[in-house]
């Protein structure tokens, strides 16, 4: 296997073994509380973190991330079948998003790139707005503040300032809700993300830097963004971080919700690095078999995040024919929906084009819509005049 | 009316947006203890508190950045970028996020965000200190773009920035930040000349000459010395770059038949260009010459000994009315 554990064991290409190219090796263990085979191990300083989740809560878990799956399979079809213009898969990533949207408050404020849909999900965000961009009919999917959670990001890691700076807002405002920014390890290598980490700590925001580490930036591997375990860059911002087993919901949970009651009580910035892995492509348009061990995609496999929560499930007896069938149930009422939702959206109308580039008028802008609502009108046909090509 | 300085009309300003709004929140590099390099937010911080007025650690992505965040928070942020020629690494901060949340919030989101920028030469200052970087936000949709030429306009149209629902870039011609002026602190902004709307500073008959900025002086004294030799300048203050209020100088060339305009920045792809463009789109027939550019040269802000030949002066002005209106010039005998 060419990635350990710790997900940063290769060594990088050209690099004598044993120079700083090699990483991980100062590493941590991660914070795992179920093993990849489903066993539920003790965690002295953890365990007291997810105390409260019992059997009820451990199977409504493994309800979302088997609908945040089966979302994610259903619109990389609907990416296939041409409905989609593009999607970026999550797949492999749903404890980690799971995990950690589920320890939020709903006043708590999201900023996330365009890969936390299960993230997206979580928050009640509605299912056709989490594919309209997809679509390609809208600029976003829906109101931020309708769900607390910011519409996604496409720039890398832009998302973590805004992060920050609504971050110091809360701390403005004297609330005691907090700022939660998701991006990829790709994005650490960003001067925006650098840069949010030194006004976070500098100001000491309530504010979560939420990193999936999921060892792929498109083509580029983790250990070529970074010689060090991306949590231990932290430290030299002088935020502390954890550094967590990203298939593990229960892990993620945990951490996730510790450095979020820090930053509630004033306690600043935490860094929580969850190592995962991007099972699927970048995006439906990317080829990861091109820069892809096959075996590195088998190995992680086994640490599947859904089939371990199931082993967990079944070794508790909980794993019912009748729990089992209302799972699916549900995934396949979810995939329904999506489906439909993404059919039926409404065509923009040509006009649209113009729409809240500004909140008050501009002449510029104006004008130009005024000349082209004529030049759309001069062909007398309604219907014609949305046809641009050949209409003449 | 209160003679003040144009950094102390800035300052006045801001003070008076931060009295009345306490969403309104002024982030940059020094602006807190020190008052800022040219001292236009001097007295803020000690008046406003430290969560008021926030020195930040130098990082003008970040700057930017957390702005949008305070935003979509409920804040009116006003950033002080320090010097022009810092603004480039927050390039992306503004024309990626800053112009287009809006949009692509399909409205959900109001970006009522500040940012000045202290813009433009001739104060002997070393490279990145003296740019004039407005073209590349005059082209981003999103984006509203000022600039201002006197001490009454400083104070209103900072005002007016602020209060604005959409992101302001706020350009202040720093080698004025000294110029005296007559200042009205009574005035209601809201009611004021909008920020949007180009002004007639002098009225003329012959050409039309459009400048905003650290060339607005220079270009008054130009027509005065112009009227000196019999020619008559009508003399517009652009105010706005981001619209530019073609009403105003579409009425004026109609009237005078020649333009002229003068920026210090480059010319290619200035927006000299686009003025020209749009006022030939708008009044060809009633154009009698070709509309004419005086400009900084295509080069990198240069030195400061020499500076002063890239900068328009009020000679290469009065050359560019003599072109527009066909008198002997210092291109005179050339083809094209």
């Amino acid at each position: 296997m060419s990635t350990d554990e710790t997900g940063q064991g290769g060594t990088r290409a050209g690099a004598p073994a044993g120079s700083a190219g090699t990483q991980g090796a100062s590493g941590r263990n991660l914070i795992q509380l179920i093993t990849p085979e489903g066993e539920r191990i003790s965690h002295p300083e953890f365990d007291p973190w997810v105390k409260d989740i019992g059997d009820e809560q451990l199977c409504s878990l493994y309800e979302d991330l088997t609908a945040v799956r089966r979302i994610d399979v259903e619109a990389t079809a609907l990416q296939r079948q041409g409905e989609l213009g593009l999607w970026p898969p999550l797949l492999g990533q749903e404890a980690a998003q799971v995990g950690s949207a589920r320890s939020l408050r709903q006043d708590d404020f999201i900023f996330s790139s365009y890969r936390e849909n299960g993230v997206a999900y979580c928050r009640g965000v509605d299912l056709t707005d989490i594919l309209r961009v997809w679509r390609g009919n809208g600029s976003s999917g829906w109101d931020p503040y309708s769900v607390n959670m910011a519409t996604p990001q496409i720039i890398i890691g832009a998302q973590t300032l805004h992060a920050t700076g609504y971050a110091m807002g809360i701390q403005n405002d004297g609330a005691d809700s907090v700022a939660v920014t998701y991006f990829g390890d790709g994005a650490t290598s960003e001067g925006d993300v650098n840069e949010a980490m030194v006004f976070a700590a500098s100001f000491q925001v309530p504010l979560v830097f939420f990193c999936s580490n999921n060892h792929w930036a498109i083509s580029e591997p983790v250990r070529l963004q970074s010689h060090v375990q991306l949590a231990d860059r932290a430290a030299g911002f002088g935020i502390p971080s954890l550094r967590v087993d990203g298939n593990d919901v229960l892990a993620v949970m945990a951490a996730t919700r510790l450095a979020v009651d820090r930053a509630r009580h004033g306690g600043g910035p935490t860094f929580i690095e969850a190592v995962t892995y991007r099972m699927g492509p970048h995006t439906t348009a990317d080829d990861p078999t091109r820069y892809r061990d096959a075996n590195e995609l088998e190995d992680w496999a086994a640490k599947d995040p859904i089939d371990r929560v199931k082993a967990l499930l079944d070794r508790k007896g909980l794993l019912t024919g009748q729990f089992q069938q209302h799972v699916k149930d549900k995934a396949d009422a979810v995939a329904r929906e999506l489906r439909a939702g993404c059919i039926a959206m409404p065509e923009p109308e040509p006009l649209d084009v113009f729409k809240n580039v500004y909140s008050a008028p501009n002449s510029w802008l104006d004008r130009q819509q005024d000349h082209y609502a004529r030049y759309l009108a001069s062909f007398g046909d309604p219907a014609g005049a949305t046809s641009q090509e050949g209409a003449r | 009316m209160t003679r003040m300085t144009f950094a102390r009309a800035i300052n006045s300003g801001l003070r008076k947006s931060l009295e009345n709004d306490p969403k309104v929140i002024l982030m940059g590099e020094d602006i807190g203890v020190l008052g800022g390099v040219f001292r236009v937010t001097d007295g803020l911080q000690k008046d406003f508190g430290t969560h008021r007025v926030v020195d930040t650690p130098l990082a003008e992505s970040a700057i930017i950045g957390t702005a949008v965040g305070l935003a979509y928070r409920g804040y009116r942020p006003v950033v002080e970028i320090q010097f022009d020629g810092f603004i480039y690494p927050a390039f992306d901060q503004i024309v990626s996020q800053v112009a287009k949340m809006h949009y692509r919030t399909q409205g959900a989101v109001k970006m009522p965000i500040t940012i000045r920028v202290p813009f433009g030469g001739g104060i002997g200052s070393p490279e990145h200190h003296s740019e004039s970087p407005e073209a590349y936000f005059t082209h981003t949709s999103g984006l509203r773009v000022v600039t201002v030429s006197n001490p009454q306009d400083a104070y209103t149209v900072i005002q007016q920035a602020i209060l604005s629902d959409d992101p302001v870039l706020y350009f202040e011609p720093k080698r004025r930040y000294h110029d005296k002026g007559d200042v009205d602190e009574t005035i209601d902004v809201r009611t004021a000349l909008p920020m949007g709307a180009a002004r007639v500073l002098t009225e003329g008959t012959d050409v039309t000459l459009v400048a905003y900025g650290p060339l607005v002086r220079t270009a008054r004294d130009a027509a005065t010395a112009a009227a000196d030799e019999g020619i008559s300048i009508e003399v517009i203050d652009l105010r706005s770059l981001a619209p530019v209020d073609y009403a105003t100088v579409e009425a004026s060339v109609r009237k005078t038949g020649r333009l002229v305009v003068t920026h210090e920045a480059g010319q290619s792809g200035g927006l000299g260009a686009e003025v020209a463009a749009s006022i030939t789109e708008r009044c060809f027939y009633h154009l009698e010459a070709a509309p004419v550019r005086v400009t900084g040269f295509d080069v990198p802000y240069p030195y400061s000994k020499v500076e002063m030949h890239h900068l328009p002066s009020l000679d290469r002005i009065l050359d560019g009315v003599d072109r527009a209106l066909g008198r002997p010039n210092s291109l005179s005998g050339l083809e094209g």
